[in-house]
């Protein structure tokens, strides 16, 4: 009991973070319908920017957790979030209206690029961060299995449940949300109507990126290391709990998230650790076979 | 044309407010990246700062911004002038640091990374040739019409070298022929050239699924590797040799993609790209992980060599035995084995080759061509959608296999390394950027993407993001392919003979 208890947290958690890149993938793709494969690599350098931040932070002497926290994770929103946007500008405008392979074609040529100009700025090597927010609560203590809720998975949870409400309250009540479903409903209807549609895409793209980066962080302070690959893995897992959600849906992004996420800690800990990441693209694939809308997707019609 | 200039006008505040805001963002970019690398030593600061770096890029990020806003504007004069003026100072200092040693003008370059200062300088003759142009020829290539034009130009360049193709295809394949004996040719240009090679036939394998067939794979590397494995744990287990196990290895492959195609080939195009995707990287965990029959992360070695009908390329071949240079009195000589590499190599993409051109007139690969351009319409004139991808994707697995097994008897090892993702984009960008469906533009973008890389491989470490890099540019700049140019395989008969004059117009 203890123990699956346990893999809920962990994989609760674990699922918040892949649940705020799959918003990325989820929204690009309801409003420009193309897989933007270098998502994973935005939620990379939204890592990169959060340890070179807490470092930063560290040499100048800042050493009040929250304090360096909240400049970190607004350091490296804002940051992240121009690549984001630049990524649109220069990979993605150019080719809208293009043959769909294009954009996947300039997103896995972006995906490439980045990857290295990353590997080539910080090294190869794995980067080691000391961990910021250590302890934790402790449950069931006289069991079997002690479970902790550490407070780093409780700020991870809160966190991700604050900006779920933000983001959603963003696309149900402003007029950029309003202007965001309008260009997943229809691009040319939108524009035709007023709305700037290349300005709603790179806003989409600067959320999206965003949203990366504080997964980036959290990633960063879960794991307490980070390297320039960690994108690839983190993207894919994120792309198909998009799909699993129901592409285009941005609650089904989350709940998608979660589900890997729990799928992914309860594969390691009752069967193989080795074979966990073949059991996020089996359920893909299954997902894609049975329920090619995912969960709570709205069916795709095809008209002649 | 002078006075043209002139009357255009020209807003140099937002010009100037345009380049500030791109060097702003240029700023952002790079602050954190650039600007502070993390240390991995532990002892001394954990970070060190190059914010020199960040200031130098925002600079020439604005002055380049505002040169082009220049061009835009009809100004070039200034533009060829300053670029010029940076292009030779530049220039100059980068050849005085290679030829002399010691500090001295070097300080004043903008990057501590010799290969950045030549892309600087190299962008500045780029940028000043622009300005000349624009300064004698008063044309802007900037604009849309401009675009569209070119556009126009390409595609009729990617027509002509199809139309062309029929007499230089034997002419380039006659210098493949050769190639091993042009004077010149040593050891590591051979190796280059069987990678070339490799890749082509690659290359001209997965053109069957995604340029005839229309079904982006990003997974072609799964098939590479079972080919590879499927040679390697045959050969190892079983004691068989390379052309015993070549079709063996071919009809694993091609029974994976079958495999794999039968549930997912009826989804749309880029759900089934990630499909693939991760079944390439499947098959890489499970050869990574299945330790006792894949030997794990420690790869598969001791692959036997392939012969020459029995005779084996030694130096000593084992007693009552001969080898390739005694049995036909030759001086041995290491070499003999790679050229011998090369020609299996070439054989097999000639034959890759060969099968997709006859293929492509037989009814299936009509139909992969019908297929690729509306399924909808070929549903209700009764093609099988599902089977007659699923031989799209079991052929193209089959010469992935081909090409696998190659791949581990020239390497004599193989292991899970060796068959990662980046191997799927590398082949898929080959087919994509050589337009899809063309032949020869498989050949041209494997000797541009992997030929060029190879043979510079002192700039190992800008490699890879050049290769990104040039996969975003020549997308955006010709979104179809570098030499796309789509035309029916097959046509009525009124318009082959008699018509030929008509037949420019009619292209599509």
């Amino acid at each position: 009991m203890g123990y699956f208890l346990q893999q809920l947290i962990n994989g609760l958690a674990l699922g918040m973070i892949y649940g705020l890149i799959a918003i990325g993938y989820t929204m690009v793709y309801g409003i420009v319908g193309m897989i933007n494969f270098a998502h994973g690599e935005i939620f990379m350098i939204g890592a990169f920017i959060s340890i070179i931040t807490f470092l930063v932070l560290g040499l100048v002497g800042v050493g009040w957790v929250p304090l360096a926290l909240l400049i970190v994770l607004v350091a490296t929103m804002l940051l992240t979030s121009v690549y984001g946007w630049a990524l649109e500008r220069v990979a993605y405008r150019p080719l809208r209206g293009s043959p769909r392979l294009a954009a996947l074609i300039t997103a896995i040529g972006m995906s490439i690029f980045l990857q290295n100009y990353v590997q080539l700025l910080q090294g190869a090597r794995n980067k080691p961060l000391q961990p910021v927010i250590t302890g934790g609560a402790r449950f069931l203590e006289g069991g079997d299995f002690t479970v902790t809720l550490s407070y780093l998975q409780m700020l991870i949870i809160l966190v991700t449940i604050g900006l779920m409400v933000g983001f959603t309250m963003l696309i149900n009540r402003t007029a950029l949300g309003r202007a965001q479903r309008a260009c997943q409903q229809d691009l040319g209807m939108a524009a035709l109507v007023g709305i700037d549609v290349d300005r709603t895409i790179s806003l989409t793209f600067v959320m999206g990126a965003s949203l990366a980066s504080v997964a980036g962080l959290m990633f960063l302070l879960n794991y307490g290391v980070i390297d320039f690959y960690i994108g690839f893995l983190a993207g894919v897992k994120a792309f198909t709990a998009a799909v699993l959600g129901g592409i285009g849906s941005v609650p089904g992004a989350m709940l998608g998230g979660l589900l890997i996420g729990l799928i992914e800690a309860f594969w390691s800990a009752y069967f193989t650790v080795e074979y966990k990441d073949v059991a996020a693209f089996a359920i893909l694939v299954l997902v894609l076979i049975f329920r090619p809308t995912g969960l709570l997707g709205k069916p795709e019609v095809e008209k002649v | 044309m002078h006075a043209n200039h002139a009357r255009t006008p020209f807003d140099l505040g937002a010009a100037l407010k345009d380049a500030g805001l791109v060097a702003g963002i240029v700023v952002l970019l790079t602050v954190a990246l650039v600007g502070a690398r993390v240390q991995d030593i532990s002892s001394g600061p954990p970070v060190v700062f190059r914010f020199d770096d960040v200031i130098a890029a925002a600079l020439l990020a604005f002055v380049g911004r505002f040169a082009i806003a220049l061009l835009r504007g009809g100004r070039p004069r200034p533009v060829l002038i300053a670029a010029l003026a940076f292009a030779l100072g530049l220039s100059a200092i980068l050849v005085h640091g290679v030829t002399s040693a010691g500090p001295g003008l070097t300080r004043l370059l903008p990057f501590a990374s010799p290969v950045i200062n030549w892309v600087i300088a190299i962008a500045a003759w780029i940028l000043s040739a622009r300005a000349a142009w624009l300064q004698w020829h008063a044309t802007s290539t900037l604009d849309a019409e401009a675009r569209e034009a070119r556009e126009a130009r390409m595609d009729r360049l990617g027509a002509m070298v199809q139309t062309w193709a029929r007499f230089f295809g034997p002419l380039l394949l006659g210098v493949a022929v050769v190639l091993p004996f042009l004077p010149g040719i040593d050891r590591r240009l051979l190796d280059i050239a069987i990678l070339v090679v490799t890749y082509i036939m690659l290359g001209w394998g997965l053109n069957i699924v995604v340029g005839l067939a229309g079904l982006l794979d990003l997974g072609y590397v799964a098939f590479y590797a079972v080919g590879a494995y499927s040679y390697a744990l045959l050969a190892l287990y079983f004691d068989l040799g390379f052309w015993t196990c070549l079709p063996f290895a071919g009809i694993m492959a091609a029974f994976a993609g079958i495999l794999l195609g039968f549930p997912v080939l009826r989804l749309r195009g880029d759900y089934l790209a990630i499909v693939t995707l991760g079944f390439g990287e499947m098959i890489r965990i499970i050869l990574l992980n299945w330790y006792t029959f894949t030997n794990g992360p420690d790869g598969l070695s001791g692959i036997p060599r392939p012969t020459l009908f029995g005779l084996p390329f030694t130096a000593n071949p084992p007693e009552g035995q001969a080898s390739f240079h005694s049995f036909f009195g030759l001086e041995y000589s290491p070499l003999d084995r790679i050229v011998f590499l090369y020609y299996v190599i070439l054989g097999l993409a000639l034959v890759t080759n060969l099968f997709t051109l006859r293929i492509r007139k037989l009814p299936v690969g009509r139909a992969w061509e019908a297929l690729r351009e509306d399924e909808i319409a070929c549903r209700s004139l009764g093609v099988h959608p599902r089977n007659t991808k699923l031989t799209a994707f079991a052929i193209g697995a089959m010469f992935g296999g081909f090409g696998g097994s190659f791949f581990a008897t020239r390497q004599g090892f193989v292991s899970p390394e060796s068959f990662t993702f980046i191997e799927s984009a590398m082949i898929l960008a080959i087919v994509v950027l050589g337009g899809m469906g063309s032949q020869i533009g498989v050949v041209f973008a494997a000797i541009l993407l992997i030929g060029l890389p190879e043979v510079f491989r002192e700039l190992n470490q800008y490699r890879m993001l050049a290769f990104g890099l040039a996969m975003v540019a020549i997308m955006v700049w010709r979104p179809r392919g570098l030499l796309a140019h789509r035309e029916p395989t097959v046509r009525l008969a009124d318009h082959a003979p008699g018509a030929a004059d008509a037949a420019p117009e009619m292209r599509t």
